[in-house]
């Protein structure tokens, strides 16, 4: 199928600061895309460069096949029909929620404006508030009032830029459910920037982690956590250490915690000095195990505790046990590894763990 | 230099299939790449979009700098949406071309060389000569650009936001009347008061007529009125626009197709620009008038006398060119505003620092421009 939206290798400067850089990615209809990042990686930058904000110092985009930005030629933001949820969801506070909406529709029709409008406040719940002003609503309120804003030109794509960065956490995830069902109610294709991985696995598809101007990895949130691709996505994606291992054969790593069975990536032979990513659910308390560990910090997270633990060499791993199994710091306690995947990185590629792949396979 | 079959070569054909086949071929050595660089230059500009080949096979030897110019072009294909298949690399190629590539940066940082302390005032004064002709750079850009906004609406007139000149009229113009008001009628004041000091001495007490109605309609009154104005409503529009900046209804109102310069700016000027004469007009008589009184209290000229004075001497080029000079203010003063707005950046500081050098460049240019008119009408004995 043809994608919906395709950047391919685009680039942006500002000055000579380059901030986003040779990056791709394209995203299928009707299907919700997220950017995830730590702030400042330069994934708003990417949404703003889609939008038509940003120029591009190199590569395109293109959305259905028709090219609307590349480093010469480039679409006005009011010609690409790409609907917008800001930051701070920039409602205009002269005017009253059906007033806003109405701006989207200019050039519409008064009697199919009218009908649009009181079909979009019945999709968000907030007819009774048509004649409120944006100051007079709550956060939430404001939050769909903006995305009612967005979608009323039908819009054949929709940009939300940390649509829930300000709102509460409770507020976030149901906000963020009812978005997606009325996302996938008018089939739009939309692409979500966020720094909170709970808001991307709620919201999205498809999820490309960004870290320095680049996609370090571009998948589902599951293989996000369980698959990482390269270090990076393992540290910001869920909680977890990397702890040494010896690579022993083909399918075994030998760590502190016993050996590991699982998939060893090509390049590293037996003998081969690994990193093995821990995460908290693979470590289990069991009193009869032959491992032991020192609590050495504990945070109580209501259904479960998170354990810090200390193996005997000093290196510290995590451990989610049930909130019923209490431990105090400094107490000994069994553990057992319980392993799905296996997750290892070569260690002398530290530095070097994403970059050339792709050229390099086209090469050979 | 060896002979011509060891300079490196480079062939772009067209296979039966149509697919493209590029050939290199010769020793891709630093020596010998002179011939190759302008062919790929001129060649890969074209290719746009396609899948083609890229046969390395008949090359002879290669060392780092051929790694680097092959990498580039590569690298400039592939940014141009090509598929590039590369075939025919030896093991001893891949391998010097993964070493060359690992140490490529994607964005080199280059560091100036220290500097001695005696040259850093000067590397300042020029840095800072480069901003200010950068600043004046976008100033015309921003004009240029509201310029072809208004000569398109002015073919459109229907378009033009009538209700919101009206309301910026109302918000810069009769908002401003108490202060406008107070500073000129005290302007008439001083004047009067200074000037009847120095004429008393010699019994010319009724010149200073002559002296306020000509000093107030052609210069104080103008000049305090744009004065006024630009602290007032070209501040707050900077304001309005750097808050809209920042809390991106700008670019919410752009992506929904509404040009800010039509919305926004243009509505401010053409309003400044309406008020401004008007007001200068209300300022010369609240002026004239607290002359007056000063005369009459102090210079013992009588409310008749003065006014009968105020007929012979006052003709009404001067006024003319008073309200005249209006239009010329208001726009330095709107578009200033409205250009600084636009500047603010993503945090709130940046406001007040916007708005104050708006109100600065504001007064500046409205005393550069009336020194500029007082030349001007001088030469040309008006």
């Amino acid at each position: 199928m043809q994608p919906k939206l395709e950047v391919s290798q685009i680039s942006v400067r500002y000055g000579d600061k380059e901030i986003v850089r040779k990056l791709s990615f394209s995203l299928a209809r009707g299907s919700i895309g997220c950017l995830l990042g730590p702030s400042g990686c330069g994934k708003t930058t990417v949404l703003r460069a889609i939008a038509g904000f940003e120029p591009l110092s190199s590569g395109h985009i293109s959305v259905d096949r028709q090219q609307i930005s590349d480093e010469d030629h480039h679409l006005p933001p009011e010609q690409r029909q790409i609907g917008m949820v800001f930051q701070d969801f920039a409602l205009f506070p002269n005017m009253t929620v059906s007033g806003n909406i109405r701006f989207a529709l200019k050039g519409w029709r008064r009697k199919e404006q009218q009908q649009r409008i009181s079909q979009l406040l019945d999709m968000i719940g907030m007819r009774d508030l048509a004649k409120a002003y944006p100051h007079q609503l709550s956060g939430g309120q404001q939050q769909r009032v903006a995305l009612a804003r967005a979608m009323a030109p039908r819009p054949s794509m929709l940009l939300l830029d940390e649509p829930f960065s300000s709102l509460d956490v409770e507020l976030r995830e149901q906000l963020a459910q009812e978005v997606r069902n009325i996302l996938r109610q008018e089939n739009i294709t939309a692409i979500l920037v966020t720094h909170d991985q709970q808001e991307a696995f709620a919201m999205a598809d498809e999820i490309c982690v960004m870290d320095k101007g680049r996609i370090q990895q571009q998948d589902s949130a599951y293989n996000l956590y369980h698959k990482p691709a390269n270090r990076f996505v393992a540290g910001f994606i869920g909680e977890g250490v990397l702890i040494p291992g010896v690579v022993e054969s083909p399918g075994s790593v030998t760590t502190e915690l016993g050996a590991i069975q699982g998939m060893v990536p090509k390049g590293c032979k037996p003998g081969c000095k690994v990193d093995v990513l821990i995460r908290p659910d693979d470590i289990v308390h069991d009193d009869a195990a032959g491992e032991t560990a020192v609590v050495s910090e504990r945070a109580f997270r209501g259904s479960e505790f998170l354990y810090t633990l200390r193996m005997p060499s000093g290196i510290k791993v995590l451990c989610l046990a049930p909130s019923h199994h209490k431990h105090s710091i400094g107490e000994t306690i069994g553990i057992r590894l319980e392993f799905d995947h296996l997750v290892v990185f070569p260690q002398e590629q530290a530095a070097s763990s994403t970059g050339d792949s792709s050229i390099c396979q086209s090469f050979s | 230099m060896k002979t011509m079959d060891h300079q490196a070569d480079v062939r772009f054909l067209q296979d039966e299939e149509g697919e493209l086949l590029v050939v290199s071929s010769g020793s891709w050595r630093v020596a010998a790449l002179k011939m190759v660089v302008p062919i790929l230059e001129r060649q890969t500009r074209n290719i746009r979009n396609q899948s083609l080949r890229w046969d390395v096979s008949r090359i002879s030897s290669i060392d780092s700098a051929g790694i680097v110019l092959f990498k580039h072009y590569l690298d400039q294909l592939q940014a141009q949406g090509c598929k590039v298949e590369v075939v025919g690399a030896s093991p001893a190629q891949q391998k010097l071309y993964r070493m060359v590539t690992s140490y490529i940066s994607a964005s080199p940082e280059i560091r100036g060389s220290p500097q001695s302390r005696l040259l850093r005032p000067f590397n300042r004064l020029g840095e800072l000569a480069m901003a200010f002709l950068r600043d004046i750079n976008a100033f015309l850009s921003f004009v240029g650009e509201n310029f072809v906004v208004l000569m398109l609406l002015l073919l459109q007139p229907w378009k033009f936001r009538y209700r919101a000149i009206v309301r910026n009229i109302q918000d810069a113009g009769v908002g401003a009347l108490p202060i406008v008001t107070l500073t000129s009628f005290l302007i008439g004041v001083v004047i009067a008061y200074q000037g009847a000091v120095q004429l008393q001495k010699f019994g010319a007490n009724i010149f200073v007529v002559d002296m306020i109605a000509i000093s107030v309609t052609r210069e104080l009154a103008p000049l305090i009125t744009a004065i006024v104005v630009a602290g007032r409503t070209g501040s707050s529009y900077t304001a309005q626009i750097g808050v809209m900046k920042i809390t991106q209804e700008i670019d919410a109102m752009r992506i929904m197709g509404f040009e800010p310069h039509r919305f926004l700016v243009l509505p401010r000027v053409i309003a400044v620009m309406i008020a401004l004469p008007l007001m200068i007009f209300f300022a010369d008589i609240i002026g004239i008038l607290g002359g007056m009184l000063v005369a009459n209290f102090h210079l013992n000229i009588s409310f008749t006398e003065f006014i009968h004075r105020l007929q012979n001497v006052l003709e009404v080029k001067h006024v003319w060119i008073g309200i005249a000079k209006g239009p010329f203010f208001a726009w330095l003063i709107a578009m200033s505003g409205c250009f600084r707005g636009f500047q603010v950046s993503r945090n709130t500081e940046s406001i007040g620092r916007y708005t104050t050098i708006s109100v600065v460049n504001a007064i500046f240019l409205v005393i550069a421009c009336d020194a500029l008119f007082s030349v001007l009408l001088t030469e040309l004995g008006i």
